[in-house]
């Protein structure tokens, strides 16, 4: 077993644990933007993995799916606050 | 060898880093405290993994990719975790009951919710400047 084999399987094991505890708080989340950012920390935690997948298989074509992951993560979080912003809004017009 | 030796260590504490992230997500009890530890740490841990990469395929397009992802993660994070922040303030989503103090309070206007440095003091407070 080599020193980079043992290095990915440790990180392997580290970023599956922070999925998991993202996925808690996902469910638990007591409001919405709680479980957007548990989102996106998962979405974060994808790019890692693709990166460690990349190194542990040895094909560096992987990284490709990084940058898109990348690029529409950012969009997803930035249309999700958005989406929070326009329902408060509509609440508060309501309120009135 | 050296490389390798290299991109272990960084795999190593790049995901160290994104393990505290998720323990952050987890265990914060708040969400602003929640996003602070998750959005920092794993910007961090991101940049450690992808720089791994970039040291056990050291051809030029890879690099620059890994760099280029690298970049990207740096600019965008802050400004998704500060866009959540903002509108998740808005929405009224409460502090931690034992959080000493809000700045952030009566600082946003109620109905355009622009930011502005409207003087909050109350009426006491300018009684007391009177009397002073």
């Amino acid at each position: 077993m080599s020193l980079i084999e043992i290095s990915v399987h440790f990180s392997t094991a580290m970023l599956s644990l922070t999925v998991v505890f993202a996925f808690i708080r996902l469910v638990r989340g007591p409001s919405l933007p709680d479980r957007v950012i548990a989102l996106d920390l998962m979405t974060t935690v994808g790019i890692g993995i693709i990166a460690v997948y990349a190194i542990s298989t040895d094909k560096p074509v992987f990284l490709d799916v990084a940058v898109i992951l990348a690029l529409v993560s950012f969009l997803g979080t930035i249309a999700f606050a958005y989406y929070l912003q326009k329902v408060t809004d509509i609440a508060d017009l309501k309120g009135d | 060898m050296f490389q390798e030796a290299v991109c272990a260590i960084f795999l190593i504490v790049g995901s160290t880093f994104i393990f505290i992230a998720g323990l952050g997500m987890l265990r914060m009890p708040d969400l602003f405290m929640r996003m602070s530890a998750s959005t920092k740490a794993s910007t961090l841990g991101v940049g450690f993994l992808l720089t791994a990469l970039a040291f056990k395929f050291t051809q030029l397009d890879i690099v620059s990719r890994a760099v280029a992802v690298i970049v990207f993660v740096i600019l965008t994070a802050p400004v998704a975790a500060h866009m959540i922040g903002r509108a998740a303030y808005i929405a009224g989503v409460p502090l931690w009951y034992r959080s000493v103090i809000d700045e952030l309070c009566g600082q946003y206007d109620r109905c355009d919710h622009r930011l502005g440095s409207i003087d909050i003091r109350t009426q006491d407070d300018e009684r007391a400047e009177g009397d002073a």
